[in-house]
């Protein structure tokens, strides 16, 4: 088919004036809402030289914050890595009745908005609770919180790898005396794999920038509950741009780090599914 | 092997119930605990009201303008190599990864006192345009997720086809790819105005939160649970909840797999 494309003159020629306006149009927008605006982010931060960028990033209560930010979001990755392909595992594998709400209720919180996500979770574990617990103004509920708004990334990338996984590969290691721990770890863990690192990769993504399912919950103590996001807010609040802009030039980096390493493993998914 | 199975059944579900069901169902419960004419008297307030109609508003201005990009953007994607692609899909993917905050900051620095284009003859910050271009870059990603899968799925051979019979680019897209990727572009378009309806953290930091204003629903909810008023902050959350239920069941609808069920596979 390629061979047959390559003898003929390209049709594709005559859709030139489409392609150049495809390109121009895409391009431009692209540049006024997104790159203009992080570009005059990133010339703010540096505004007052480097000197000052790096007294506001190494800032005590930013440093803590920072921390807290990056601790909470790696133990919200590994939580989401574990049970994630737990309840993936359960949807395709298990059959009970009410098995589709369940499985339409996954995406609730990509639908539900993050303010409100917050305060559900208040609602129920915090002081005015029906529960004895109360984990409010804690980094518990930073980290109960965080782990709401990033549930469904895991469950829906390794749900499809798990629809597709061949179960004939299973049967013929349990058939020749393969235990059921056996199959896991040597059949469909190493299959998985490549899915489970690139949900947790988009919701530890998620995690560091997240904003308003932690803002009511976490009380904002600086130093005990206080996260990045946070901060950056409370800095623009305070009248100080410079110091946020700083922060938030952090913040950018983590994110575009994330999407590499998401790009990546994409990539690595893909390919594994072309070869199965 | 009845019993991992039930474990893990148990393990997933009691999981699933104390992070996401219970938690919601509660809201609902503190919502009418007190009566429907409570919650409804808190949703008709007139900041209540005001807010709900700016957050249509501004999805109404947010969401074509993301439409009309996002498949302008996948085609040019997927069909065209040009230098910079690969800084392109960079930059789509961005508003995933990043703060929202952030991108509010983002603004209010571009177009606030000082900003490079703080002379513009109209207010941006702390008004409708600041907000409909914060809620725009945050949303901006779905429709073009969506449409590029599907695009390179149906691959070239048909436009190809329709060119070659005659057809301009505009007829080719109309009558060719358009209804090819229409699920997938619907499918977007839920989840683009989900995230337009829902957006909180950016439009906190452009709108200057000025009540009966700049108010949009998220921000209502955060104003009245601030004031102790829980029963309007409840209220106010569950009709964002009923909305983001609906947006499931419009999701299941769409299905992103149904776009390409009549195209031929590899």
């Amino acid at each position: 088919m390629t061979a047959r494309a390559e003898t003929l003159p390209r049709p594709a020629a005559q859709s030139r004036p489409g392609a150049a306006l495809a390109q121009g149009l895409a391009t431009a927008y692209l540049s006024l809402i997104v790159l203009l605006p992080l570009a005059a982010l990133v010339w703010h931060a540096r505004g007052g030289g480097l000197d000052a960028f790096r007294t506001a990033i190494t800032e005590p209560q930013a440093v803590a914050a920072l921390k807290l930010t990056l601790v909470a979001s790696v133990a919200v990755a590994l939580v989401n890595a574990l049970m994630g392909t737990i309840v993936a595992w359960v949807l395709v594998r298990d059959r009970f009745p009410g098995q589709g709400v369940v499985n339409a209720l996954i995406d609730l919180p990509f639908a539900l908005p993050t303010i409100v996500a917050g305060l559900t979770l208040l609602a129920l574990y915090g002081p005015q609770g029906p529960t004895p617990i109360d984990i409010a103004f804690s980094r518990t509920a930073v980290v109960l919180a965080l782990l709401f708004v990033t549930l469904p990334f895991v469950i829906r990338t390794v749900q499809p790898v798990l629809i597709e996984l061949d179960r004939e590969m299973e049967e013929a290691a349990a058939s020749l005396g393969a235990t059921a721990f056996q199959v896991f770890r040597r059949i469909v863990f190493p299959n998985l794999l490549p899915a489970v690192l690139s949900g947790v990769a988009l919701a530890f993504a998620r995690a560091i920038g997240e904003f308003g399912a932690v803002v009511l919950i976490s009380g904002n103590l600086p130093y005990k509950t206080e996260i990045a996001s946070v901060y950056i807010f409370g800095r623009i609040e305070s009248g100080d741009p410079p110091a946020a802009a700083a922060v938030s030039v952090v913040l950018l980096l983590l994110s575009f780090t994330a999407l590499l390493a998401i790009g990546g493993l994409r990539r690595r998914v893909t390919r594994h599914d072309a070869v199965s | 092997m009845p019993f991992p199975r039930l474990a893990l059944r148990f393990v997933a579900l009691a999981y699933l119930g104390a992070l996401l069901a219970a938690p919601v169902a509660m809201v609902f419960w503190r919502t009418f605990e007190h009566g429907f004419g409570d919650a409804w008297a808190a949703v008709t307030t007139p900041a209540a009201k005001h807010a709900f109609l700016l957050t249509i508003v501004i999805a109404l201005i947010a969401v074509p303008a993301n439409t009309v990009f996002g498949v302008v953007c996948a085609i040019a994607i997927v069909r065209h190599r040009f230098r910079g692609k690969d800084l392109v899909n960079a930059l789509v993917d961005l508003p995933l990864a990043l703060s929202p905050i952030v991108v509010g900051l983002a603004f209010l620095l571009l177009y606030g006192r000082g900003g490079w284009l703080a002379g513009l003859p109209f207010d941006v910050v702390f008004a409708l345009p600041g907000m409909v271009l914060a809620t725009i870059f945050v949303s901006l990603p779905f429709v073009v997720r969506e449409v590029v899968p599907v695009l390179r799925e149906i691959g070239t051979e048909q436009e190809q086809a329709a060119s070659t019979l005659g057809a301009g680019w505009w007829a080719t897209f109309r009558r060719v790819t358009l209804p090819s990727i229409r699920w997938a572009v619907a499918y977007g378009v839920v989840l683009t105005t989900a995230r337009s309806l829902g957006e909180f953290g950016a439009v906190s930091v452009v709108s200057g939160r000025i009540v009966g204003k700049t108010e949009t629903m998220t921000l209502h909810v955060e104003e009245r649970f601030q004031s102790f008023d829980y029963v309007g902050a409840y209220a106010a959350s569950v009709v964002l909840a009923l909305l983001a239920i609906a947006t499931l069941v419009a999701m299941s609808v769409f299905k992103p797999r149904e776009g390409v069920s009549n195209g031929d596979r590899g």
